[in-house]
Formats: structure tokens, C-alpha cells, sequence
């Protein structure tokens, strides 16, 4: 890739994180107010540099999502009012008030589903991936899950199919060190995921998930290989889970150590001052990314608050797709 | 009596059957390091009086979850498993719907499975892949015993029953319920599964239901008191095996049925109940039988539309009314 592309791409990538992490910081500033968003709320904070994978990716290929969504989905294009708007339940959300924070899909952007079922998403990744090799497109999927799921046997299921049926899927583990308030060792039998990969016949690569160079470039040169054909691979992103699981939870559980270890490895603090140090964004840039992204979700707010809830009847639509001819959805 | 929550009622019926039977264990996403680190949730302490050994914090792996209670249970122990919500047992299906609940059976009567799957339901603004009412589900498999208290005395009592029951049993919890209070009796007092509770005696109508929705059914028949119209409710208790005797007897003497339950109406557990009443109790029925379910969608997600989904006080009174 030229140089002006690759760094063309690392701004974007930055810019991205700092919308992220906008997003979530607002998200868990209404979290922390009563009545204000219904149900609980998962936040990626400190994973932001997952954006650099789903940014690796063409706009034919796909992603697959879990609970933690928020990165993914923005990198992928999904706007902050649509999601905001979800997450309270709003008609103008991306899913029409009907998922709210946990199940949120954009299939016009690819992002074709998301499953808060733990473990599930690989398997629907699987499907995917099959149809793109089915329909001899140039597509590939990637598909997120974590530490925790990778203990579910639909993950290693669907790696296995993969891995026999040479389909052109990319697992990426975000390994934050927890599920719920397990931590690793407490509920895998090895002390990485990647080291699964052989076992299935692809190859795997544990990369530092905290480094949005490492897998901006893992990320490509893994997707080039599914597109060629040759079969799936494993991509984990060693990082960490920096809010608790929900923000209901206060992580009394976790060593207060570890986490300041991990502050001082925060993502975008890190990528802003690499991309200022090789000349990618001067400073006033990056100011401007920043103020840019929290404008963005000062407006995204704005628009959530106003918008209407649906109607409580409109709980019917979207059952089956004739409901949707009827109410000129389709 | 003690006046407790239902999640503290859980608790003791789960350190009690501990202390009485070192077979019983816990096993569970969470249960023991939980991030509902919360007095009144029911594993809350356990790990800590019991240790490790009795309260095992599992991976996220409902079928390995279920296989370790199917396989456990088989050897002599009595395991407790939680399954974290009530959605998540479609994974942990195989092993409790083509093993524990067949094995007995196919086996002619040589294998026994005293296992306890605890699991936790109920609508909470987290969206139909959290909260799916599925215990018809398991109640049409016939080796399967499903209960499903409302009172935290009930849930005890029902659990008691359960761990200690030759059979496999689903013992469902409604998260909701956890936060109320009610009076409990102390010490190893178990409910019997398979026996309804006549929450309130009436004359005119039955009202017939499990869960949550029983506080709403009484709030409708204390409504419907003031109207002139004399309500029985019945909480069932448990679905299987179900105390048919109590709901005959009771329509014998009303005349009507209105069934109530939270999950969806089409082959809901209202089907079965008003089949119930056409075959065996055709002849005391002096009107149509009711059904208050949710509706037939997955639960939304959207405020107003959970909302809406919920069956609650109002529209059980208004059933009542159609057939009087
Ligand atoms: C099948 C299933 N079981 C349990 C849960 C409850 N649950 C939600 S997130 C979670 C932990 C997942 O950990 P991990 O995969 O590492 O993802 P992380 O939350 O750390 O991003 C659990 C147990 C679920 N959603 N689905």
C-alpha cells in the first residue's frame, strides 16, 4: 500500500477512535443519570483501536458484532444520532427502537448482523462468509468476539467449518482480559486464544490490541489472504476492558494496579502522538478531530432527545416481512 | 416467619440444601465472583462460605454447563447450575432436552438425573435475546419438571424440592421478583412440586397463572372485588408435573377461566390450561375461557413498546369483564 494511502488511512483511523471514545464517554455520563437511557449499557472503552481491522476492510466486505459494538459500527460508518437514537429506544434508531443498545445491525453498511447471544456471532459469520465464497465474490467477513465467547462451542464450530470449507472469514478475538467479571485464566484453558488457530487449520497472530498500526497491518495482510482463497485466519487483539462489564458495574473485583498499567497504554493517546510524531496530523489537526467528534455527538444527543419513541403498536412490526409491505418499510 | 426478598429467600435454600448435603453443588457464569455483587442476589456469599470446591464459577458455556449437571448428576451429585438468562438455555439444550430429560427413560429407569437448572427470566429493558419467556418450551418435554414461584417463600421452598427431587428440574426465576418481600418460614420448609397455591378464594370467576403476573392478578380481583365480581386466583406453582385437581375443582365452583402468563399466547402455557378446561371441565364452564398473555412478537426493546408487551392489572380485569 503507498505510504499517502497508509497514512490517509491512519487519520482516518484516529478520527474514528476519537469518535468512539466520544460516544462511549457521553454514553457513560447518561448512564450515570438517573432514567436518562433505558436498560444497560456496554462500553469498549480502551478497544478503540479495533477500528483499525474494520477499517482494513472494502465496503463489499462484512462485519459481525457482538455486545460490544460500538467501535465497530462507527468505523463502519453507522452515524452517532442512529445509534444514540437506539440506545434510547427512539423510532429514528437504527433498528427502529426494536434491539436498543445490545443488538444493534446496519446491514446497508455491511454490518450484517449483531448478536448479543455470547459465541454466536462466529457461526453467523460462518453463513456469511459461505455465501461469499458461494457467490464468488471478491467479499470477505470479520467477525469480533471475545476472550469469553471463545469458550463457547459454537465459536470453535464455526472455526472448524471455516477452517475446512477454506472460507473467507476473519476471526478477531478482542481479548480485553475479561468476561463479565471472570478473568482469563479463570475461564481459559490456555493463556491465549491465537494458539486455537492450528487447530483448525488457519493461521493465527496475537497482536497488540492497543497498536492500531499492528492491526491495520495484521489486518491486511490477513484480509488479502481470504480473498485469495486461501481459507480463514485468527487475528487477537490483546487489550483491555478499562470500564466495567456494564456500567453498572464497578469493577470492586479488579486490582486498581492493573488498571493504571493499562491507562497508561490508552489506544488514542498513544496513536495520536505516533501520527503527530511521523508527520501524519500536526496537533491543531488532531485538536480538530477531537472537537469535531464531540460536536458530532453534541448533535447526535440533540437529535436522540427529540426524537419521538414509537408507537407502543408498532411493537408488531418487523415480525414477519409482510408486516413491513404493509407499513411501507420495504 | 421471616420477612425476605426473594433473591435472599434463594439464598437460603441454596446454602441450607448445602449445609444438610455436601452432593449439592453450584455451578454457574458468574456465581460466585459476580458483578451483581448485590446481598440480594441469590448466589451472593456462597462462594465464600462454601469455597470453590461447591460453588464453581464456569466459562461462558451453557452446553458445557448443562453437560457438567447431566454427567454429575448421573455419578450421585446433586448439582445446582444457573443458566445466566433465560434465552441462553437454547444452548444448553441438547443436554437437558435429548439427555437428562430421556436418559431415565430410555434406559429403562437405570440412569437417574437429580439435577437443578436454575434459570433467570424476566422483561428488563435489555431486548428479546435477554428476555424470552421459553418455559412451555421445557414443558413439553415430558421428563423435564418445570416450576416457576412468585413468592420469595415459594421460591425457597420450591428449590428445596427441586435439589432434592430424583428428576430433573427447571426451577425458573423471575429477576424482577428478587427485589420483593415476603414472609418466609426458616429451616428446610420445601412446597411440594406439583401443588398449586389458592392465592385469594372467589366465586365468580378463576384466575389462573404463575410468576410476577400473580401480584397483577390480585391486583385486578381486589379491583374487581369493588365491582361486585368475586376473583379466585390460583398460582400454580409448577407447571410440571401440574395440579390439574385444583384448577377443576376451582372452575367446578366459578364457572370461568381466565389463564394469565407473560410469554407469548400461541402455544403458550394458556393453550394447555384451556385445553385442560375444554376436556375435563366442559361442563362447569358457563363461558368462554381467557387468555392474557403477551403478544405473539419478541419483546421489544423500545420503552413504550415493552410496555406495551406486558401483560399487567389492567388488562387481566378487563378479561375478567368480557366473560361476566
Ligand atoms: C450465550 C450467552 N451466555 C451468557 C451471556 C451473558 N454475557 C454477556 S457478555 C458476557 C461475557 C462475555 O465475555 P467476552 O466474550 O470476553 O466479551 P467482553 O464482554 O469481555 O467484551 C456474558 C457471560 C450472553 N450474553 N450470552
Amino acid at each position: 500500500m503507498a505510504k499517502e494511502t497508509k497514512n490517509a488511512l491512519r487519520r482516518s483511523i484516529l478520527e474514528k477512535m476519537l469518535l468512539t471514545r466520544a460516544f462511549e464517554d457521553r454514553i457513560a455520563h447518561l448512564a450515570a443519570q438517573k432514567d436518562r437511557l433505558p436498560g444497560m449499557q456496554i462500553l469498549a472503552t480502551g478497544q478503540e483501536a479495533a477500528v483499525a481491522a474494520v477499517l482494513a476492510l472494502g465496503p463489499e466486505d462484512v462485519i459481525v458484532t457482538n455486545h460490544r459494538s460500538h467501535a465497530h459500527l462507527l468505523a463502519r460508518g453507522a452515524t452517532p444520532q442512529s445509534l444514540l437514537a437506539e440506545i434510547m429506544g427512539k423510532e429514528t434508531g437504527v433498528n427502529h427502537g426494536k434491539s436498543g443498545t445490545l443488538h444493534m445491525a446496519v446491514p446497508h453498511l455491511n454490518v450484517l448482523m449483531t448478536s448479543t447471544v455470547v459465541g454466536a456471532g462466529p457461526l453467523l459469520a460462518m453463513g456469511a462468509a459461505f455465501a461469499q465464497q458461494y457467490k464468488e465474490e471478491d467479499a470477505v467477513t470479520m467477525v469480533f468476539f471475545g476472550d469469553g465467547a471463545a469458550a463457547e462451542g459454537s465459536v470453535h464450530e464455526a472455526m472448524n467449518m471455516a477452517g475446512v470449507w477454506h472460507l473467507p472469514l476473519l476471526f478477531v478475538c478482542e481479548n480485553n482480559c475479561w468476561a463479565g467479571a471472570q478473568s482469563l485464566k479463570d475461564h481459559c484453558s490456555v493463556s491465549n486464544i491465537v494458539t486455537r488457530a492450528a487447530g483448525y487449520g488457519m493461521p493465527g497472530k496475537l497482536v497488540n490490541g492497543n497498536d492500531p498500526d499492528e492491526i491495520l497491518d495484521t489486518s491486511l495482510e490477513m484480509i488479502a489472504r481470504c480473498r485469495q482463497g486461501q481459507g480463514p485466519a485468527l487475528m487477537e487483539l490483546a487489550t483491555y476492558r478499562m470500564r466495567g462489564h456494564g456500567e453498572y458495574d464497578h469493577q470492586e473485583y479488579v486490582d486498581p494496579e492493573e488498571i493504571a498499567f493499562w491507562a497508561q497504554r490508552d489506544p488514542i493517546k498513544l496513536f495520536r502522538t505516533r501520527l503527530e510524531q511521523d508527520g501524519v496530523v500536526d496537533a491543531a489537526q488532531a485538536e480538530v478531530m477531537y472537537r469535531d467528534a464531540e460536536a458530532s455527538i453534541d448533535a447526535a444527543l440533540e437529535f436522540a432527545d427529540a426524537s419521538p419513541y414509537p408507537a407502543p403498536q408498532a411493537a408488531f412490526d418487523h415480525l414477519w416481512a409482510r408486516a413491513e409491505e404493509e407499513t411501507g418499510r420495504i | 416467619m421471616q420477612n425476605l426478598h426473594t433473591g435472599v429467600a434463594i439464598q437460603n435454600g441454596l446454602r441450607l440444601a448445602m449445609e444438610m448435603d455436601d452432593r449439592v453443588f453450584l455451578a454457574g457464569e458468574g456465581i460466585g465472583v459476580s458483578i451483581h455483587a448485590n446481598p440480594l442476589m441469590p448466589t451472593h456469599g456462597l462462594l465464600e462460605t462454601f469455597g470453590p470446591k461447591r460453588v464453581r464459577d464456569t466459562p461462558v458455556s451453557e452446553a458445557a454447563i448443562a453437560g457438567l449437571a447431566v454427567g454429575a448428576s448421573a455419578m450421585g451429585l446433586l448439582p445446582v447450575v444457573e443458566i445466566m438468562f433465560f434465552p441462553f438455555i437454547t444452548l444448553a439444550s441438547d443436554m437437558l432436552v435429548n439427555h437428562a430429560a430421556k436418559l431415565r427413560y430410555l434406559s429403562g429407569g437405570k440412569t437417574a438425573f437429580p439435577l437443578t437448572v436454575r434459570v433467570k427470566a424476566g422483561v428488563m429493558s435489555a431486548g428479546c435475546q435477554h428476555s424470552h419467556n421459553l418455559e412451555t418450551w421445557l414443558a413439553h418435554i415430558p421428563g423435564l419438571k418445570v416450576t416457576f414461584a412468585s413468592t420469595p417463600a415459594d421460591a425457597k421452598g420450591l428449590l428445596l424440592s427441586a435439589i432434592f427431587d430424583p428428576d430433573p428440574v427447571i426451577v425458573v426465576e423471575e429477576m424482577g421478583l428478587y427485589w420483593t418481600k415476603g414472609p418466609v418460614p426458616p429451616g428446610d420448609v420445601r412446597v411440594p412440586l406439583g401443588k398449586a397455591a389458592i392465592r385469594r378464594p372467589g366465586n365468580d370467576v378463576t384466575v389462573v397463572g404463575y410468576g410476577g403476573l400473580m401480584f397483577a392478578a390480585l391486583e385486578a380481583a381486589e379491583k374487581l372485588e369493588a365491582e361486585g365480581v368475586s376473583v379466585e386466583v390460583i398460582d400454580l406453582r409448577t407447571l410440571v408435573p401440574l395440579d390439574r385437581e385444583t384448577i377443576l375443582e376451582s372452575i367446578a365452583r366459578t364457572g370461568r377461566l381466565v389463564i394469565v402468563h407473560e410469554a407469548t399466547k400461541f402455544c403458550g402455557f394458556g393453550a394447555e390450561l384451556a385445553a385442560l378446561a375444554a376436556e375435563e371441565g366442559f361442563s362447569s364452564l358457563s363461558a368462554p375461557v381467557r387468555r392474557v398473555a403477551g403478544p405473539d412478537i419478541p419483546v421489544p426493546f423500545s420503552p413504550p413498546q415493552e410496555q406495551f408487551y406486558m401483560p399487567n392489572a389492567q388488562k387481566i380485569a378487563e378479561a375478567v369483564r368480557s366473560i361476566m
